[in-house]
């Protein structure tokens, strides 16, 4: 077996999980909290992308386009919110995905008219461009750092949602929304920062990847899938059921990516398992989800006292 | 006057299915292939549309896979071509019997599941159809497979050519809005528009809705099979992207825009989708946009989609009397 294939595949496989951790924190939130299914989440992961480019573009600064970025997303995110969203809490499931899958028209033809139909390449920093030695094992430096900066933002938002009377308030809203509007919180005002929030951080996600795959439209349309198994498959409102379940998919997916047909040879002959296998690596998270909705519907790790 | 429909709408909606049972002769007078080519493809994507709102307006079952079953359908019609079966009836019962078998063992395990659960399952078995079709290297993979030749049927059932294929499909969608009509108004269609608005209330009555709603399920994906079907012999082309999830979106976009639990909604939605898609493209490249921003302001402000507006043109009749 070649450990060091093996090694970068984890890592691989860590990266996947965090940014899908970075996409799926914001859209449970603002599943579990709004009870909301914003289909066009992905779209502000593809608008966080284009603003970074841009931001780096004039000044050159892959943090500033980074920091920019993330005030434009939050603040594109609000708007939407305020003028749009905020009117469909109240309507069922269907208008949620007919108004999402319409803003997803929206933002990916407004891309197209501000950039251009062709993606937008974002130059890294020579600092991050390396790549550092481990042993005998040489990863790409930026990699690297697309791994520290979801843990780092993990474990902010985890320090914002239990130790912040902010996270208080949207644990408790993910739990049991009526009794806090109730206790006499502005819902309104609750709403528009966690949407905001999640936009913000579906953006950076965006940020992130951008430098490896550049920017395209629709570049959100596939990953908001992944991460909507993830939302289901961690329980609907939990941001540590979301952390898990994205680790737990981006290994799957990485792994079975690379090493299924190997698996799958040892079951059948060469030539079937050479074709299954990339069928059943890319069906393995929707079969998990299936799975863990008709056996356990309320997610591997629900919310606390979520009835 | 009494074998005149007595509301507006009805009128509107028999002269519509008038123009559509002449649609082949009027486009020839007018020397134009084209129109009758986009009718086509509107009318197989309205047999899916009502397919799709059996299951999503009357029976209240949110699918964002319903997409899957058009493939399905397809490749009923690709495959077997690629061996050299053209035979249209072996097309035909494969397509319905492959979508069934799918929808049942699909339908089983996402009926256990309600609401946003039960969309987000519908679209992860559409989506695992999607990477089978996808990882086919055998029949295209996401290149997608050329169909030679059309489905063979006895000569008075040809589709070979462009009028044989449209009354095909407007044969087909006769049926499947007779089928609705008479599926809605019995005993079944009771129990499955009951069990939209209160599913313990019917099961109190006495009723497995489970059953009623996996036999909507799997009769509704046999109907879009067809559509499937009759699209691969239209297109001559086929790929996995036929039942990508942004598909299933538009399906459901198709449904509303006509109206939800009527009978001539998704007709009337998706010959207005398909119209517009069109006439929008041809203007701009930037259609979308517009089309999205519709698709906003026909959730916010919309009411009952076309089917909604031409009932208010009924009751303004009904209190001008």
């Amino acid at each position: 077996m070649d450990w060091n294939l093996l090694i970068t595949q984890l890592m691989n496989g860590l990266q996947l999980g965090l940014l899908l951790f970075l996409l799926a924190s914001g859209l449970t939130l603002i599943f579990g909290i709004m009870d909301f299914i914003n289909l066009a989440h992905g779209s502000f992961y593809m608008i966080g992308a284009y603003f970074c480019g841009t931001i780096v573009s004039i000044t050159g600064s892959f943090i500033a386009g980074v920091l920019i970025g993330l005030i434009g997303v939050f603040a594109v995110g609000a708007l939407v919110e305020r003028f749009i969203v905020r009117h469909l809490y109240l309507k069922d499931h269907l208008d949620h995905v007919l108004v999402t899958f319409g803003l997803i028209l929206i933002f990916d033809t407004l891309v197209h008219l501000l950039w251009g139909p062709s993606g937008m390449a974002i130059p890294l920093p020579d600092i991050l461009n390396g790549q550092v030695s481990l042993g005998s094992l040489e990863l790409p430096t930026y990699r690297l750092v697309i791994i520290v900066a979801g843990l780092l933002v993990a474990a902010m938002l985890y320090f914002l949602v239990t130790k912040t009377r902010l996270g208080m308030l949207i644990r408790a809203g993910a739990s049991n929304r009526v009794m806090v509007e109730a206790l006499g919180i502005n819902i309104n005002r609750l709403f528009l920062i966690v949407f905001a929030l999640g936009t913000a951080m579906a953006g950076l996600a965006g940020m992130l990847i951008a430098p490896i795959t550049e920017a395209s439209i629709g570049m959100g349309n596939d990953i908001i899938i992944i991460a909507l198994v993830v939302v289901i498959v961690g329980g609907i409102g939990s941001v540590k059921g979301a952390f898990y379940a994205a680790l737990i998919i981006g290994m799957i997916d990485t792994m079975s990516r690379s090493y299924l047909d190997q698996l799958l040879q040892l079951m059948m002959p060469n030539t079937y398992a050479e074709t299954a296998a990339p069928a059943l690596s890319a069906m393995l998270v929707y079969i998990l989800m299936a799975a863990v909705l008709a056996f356990r519907p309320q997610g591997l790790f629900p919310p606390a006292g979520m009835k | 006057m009494n074998w005149l429909p007595a509301t507006i709408s009805g009128r509107i909606y028999a002269l519509l299915l008038l123009v559509l049972a002449c649609a082949p002769f009027i486009f020839e007078w007018a020397n134009q292939p084209f129109y009758l080519d986009l009718l086509s493809r509107a009318l197989i994507l309205a047999i899916a549309a009502i397919s799709l709102n059996l299951i999503l307006g009357f029976g209240g079952m949110v699918s964002l896979g319903h997409a899957a079953y058009i493939g399905i359908g397809a490749y009923c019609v690709g495959i077997p071509s690629y061996y050299d079966f053209y035979n249209g009836w072996l097309h035909l019962v494969l397509a319905l019997s492959v979508s069934a078998g799918f929808a049942l063992v699909t339908g089983a395990i996402s009926l256990r599941t309600k609401g946003v659960y039960f969309i987000m399952i519908t679209m992860a078995f559409s989506q695992m159809a999607y990477f089978i079709f996808l990882s086919l290297e055998e029949y295209g993979a996401d290149d997608g497979l050329v169909i030679y030749s059309r489905s063979e049927f006895p000569e008075w059932l040809s589709m070979d050519s462009s009028t044989g294929l449209y009354y095909w499909i407007f044969a087909v969608l006769l049926l499947a809005l007779l089928l609705t009509h008479r599926l809605v108004y019995s005993r079944f269609g009771r129990v499955i528009v009951g069990s939209k608005y209160n599913e313990q209330r019917m099961q109190a009555l006495g009723f497995n809705t489970y059953r009623y709603r996996l036999a909507c399920y799997v009769i509704a994906a046999m109907i879009c099979s067809v559509a499937g079907m009759l699209l691969g012999n239209f297109t001559s082309f086929i790929s996995p992207d036929m039942m990508g999830w942004t598909r299933s979106g538009e399906l459901i976009f198709m449904v509303i825009i006509g109206g939800t639990a009527t009978l001539f909604g998704p007709l009337v939605g998706t010959i207005a989708f398909v119209l517009l898609e069109e006439f929008l493209s041809a203007i701009t490249i930037y259609w979308h946009l517009i089309f999205g921003i519709m698709l906003v302001l026909l959730v916010l402000f919309g009411k009952g989609g076309i089917h909604g507006w031409l009932q208010m043109l009924d009751r303004k009749a009904a209190d001008h009397d």
